[in-house]
């Protein structure tokens, strides 16, 4: 069986993003770039399914610049076989980069995609469930726990209520939470060994798809700034403060 | 110019989750319709969806296929009653944002998500990079499918309308996918994202008797939902479900008590929009302390105790 790990170069989440003062976005020059955490987790459990004899071979997918090929070698170095990077300098959105998926998966026929729940500069939350619905097929997402059954993938998923169970019959499309794993660093010999591994380079118009944005961005601002308020000295302050704002 | 609310519902209840988006959806200018998709008990619902006040029209789709609410089955219940409406809005819980894309990619339609205002007929705000930034956003398509921040949206009446029921039919069973079970958390407390007072725990608090200890008691006075750092989470000092966040749970309680936590960015932006916030720690540095109203440089260990005796 074949996974197909779609994965996402966006800015590292350790960075503080910094709003442009013309408001056009959010200012992503010399700042350090990284794969989407979400979508690491999902490469780490694409390896841990291969690793327990699950699945054959993992293809990681990328849909943007030239530059998403550093985050499809890091796929590569931490464990996954191939590599296709369908470049693009548009910005794609979720419904385009899901058309995308599903041609590629036609082409493929992977037993699951495993991507991320979201990711986190757009935070969007809906490739996933979107690739599902073009390919007619089930979906678990937000996971943390997947297990394989025979032609059939049981989800966990992490749900307002508590922890969700859901058996899915394959090819199924699962979503990745925070604590589904915890991804593995890639050694200095795997990094050096995926720079052998094969990356292919296609365009989306391959695809036959048509990325126009539907959405535009006509604003980006920084959120409203909520004001620090008082410092108190001690737990009779603290309480006398919430009495007088009526809080308790 | 109508739109469609799926509403969220439990034990013949209707979420209050489902109130916000329909706060939401009456913004649109139009009338306002909520579909309620289940099983045995989305009668009960139904009817309680058609007292929400600006509710126009409760369409109930009733099938043991609709009961667990998987996307397989539900969602393409949604995009057919769709035809008729110019918007389908659904809460962003896990239900609404694990079926609303499904929806909308069956529309041919890029999804708004987590809206936080509408700004016009077709024009959004949204938070982006964590809440670090707000966009806004238009979109181009034909029909919307929108998901809706519920604490940005005021509740609507839950009563004082009497809208009309009608059936609705779907294909039922895609045969996809089936429910195993649902772990849910029990507990007599408050829901997490519905408490009107949230004590939250980070990771000074050292361990899970140790959380217990100091937040419990404090909780119990208040009569408090608790909820925690991702921080406390990751340690394991309570489950995940307690974890508030960006990626855990967005709140907006009348009063968020903070203790032990510095306040990362991902917490903050779960949190922010408290009516009142109160943070507790050690350091005076933390960054907790820039969105606190009232804030306290305290060792929790004396202090919380102490609150909680004299609250």
């Amino acid at each position: 069986m074949k996974i197909l790990v779609p994965v996402k170069r966006v800015i590292d989440y350790n960075v503080k993003p910094r709003v442009k003062a013309d408001g056009s976005g959010v200012d992503l020059a010399n700042v350090k770039m990284s794969m989407n955490p979400f979508d690491e987790i999902a490469v780490e459990e694409a390896i841990r399914l291969k690793e327990a004899g699950n699945a054959t071979e993992i293809i990681a997918v990328s849909v943007g610049p030239a530059k998403a090929q550093e985050t499809l070698r890091t796929a590569l170095a931490m464990g996954a076989d191939r590599a296709i990077l369908v470049e693009t300098d548009e910005l794609v959105e979720p419904l385009a980069v899901a058309k995308i998926l599903k041609a590629i998966a036609d082409e493929e026929g992977p037993g699951i995609v495993m991507l991320g729940k979201q990711a986190i500069d757009d935070d969007s939350n809906q490739t996933g469930q979107m690739l599902a619905a073009l390919m007619g097929r089930p979906q678990g997402t937000f996971a943390s726990e997947v297990a394989i059954d025979g032609d059939h993938v049981s989800v966990t998923r992490e749900v307002d209520g508590g922890l969700e169970t859901v058996k899915l019959s394959m090819p199924a499309i699962v979503t990745t939470d925070l604590r589904l794993n915890e991804p593995r660093y890639a050694s200095l010999p795997n990094i050096m060994k995926a720079k052998k591994k094969p990356l292919d380079v296609k365009t989306p118009a391959d695809f036959g798809v048509d990325v126009t944005p539907r959405i535009t961005t006509t604003n980006v601002s920084e959120p409203p700034v909520r004001q620090a308020g008082e410092m108190v000295e001690d737990v009779d302050a603290l309480v006398a403060k919430l009495k007088a704002l009526g809080a308790v | 110019m109508a739109a469609l609310v799926i509403a969220e519902h439990a034990g013949g209840q209707i979420a209050d989750a489902t109130l916000s988006a329909v706060t939401a959806a009456a913004k649109l200018g139009g009338d306002v319709h909520v579909l309620v998709a289940g099983g045995d008990d989305a009668k009960g619902a139904a009817d309680a969806a058609a007292q929400i006040a600006g509710v126009s029209k409760v369409l109930l789709a009733q099938d043991a296929a609709y009961a667990h609410q998987l996307a397989e089955n539900v969602a393409p219940l949604i995009a057919g009653v769709a035809e008729g409406y110019d918007a389908v809005l659904a809460p962003s819980t896990t239900t609404g944002k694990n079926i609303a894309p499904r929806v909308a990619a069956l529309l041919d339609v890029m999804q708004l998500s987590d809206i936080i205002s509408v700004e016009g007929p077709k024009s959004f705000t949204r938070p982006i990079y964590a809440g670090n930034a707000i966009a806004t956003v238009e979109s181009s398509d034909p029909k919307l499918v929108i998901t809706v921040r519920t604490t940005a949206f005021d509740k609507a009446e839950a009563t004082g309308g009497s809208a009309a029921v009608e059936a609705v039919n779907g294909a039922g069973d895609a045969g996809l996918s089936s429910f195993v079970k649902l772990d849910a958390v029990k507990s007599d407390r408050p829901e997490l994202t519905s408490a009107g007072i949230i004590v939250s725990g980070g990771r000074a608090l050292k361990d899970g008797p140790t959380f217990e200890q100091y937040i419990t008691p404090l909780a119990d006075k208040l009569g408090a939902a608790i909820g925690a750092s991702r921080a406390a989470v990751d340690a394991g000092y309570v489950p995940n479900d307690y974890q508030v966040g960006q990626t855990g749970k967005i709140v907006a309680p009348d009063l968020y008590i903070a203790i032990g936590i510095s306040g990362a960015i991902q917490h903050l932006a779960g949190m922010k929009d408290s009516k009142v916030i109160v943070a507790i720690n050690k350091d005076a540095d933390a960054p907790i302390f820039q969105v606190a109203d009232i804030g306290l440089v305290a060792d929790l260990f004396n202090a919380v105790p102490e609150l909680t005796e004299k609250l």
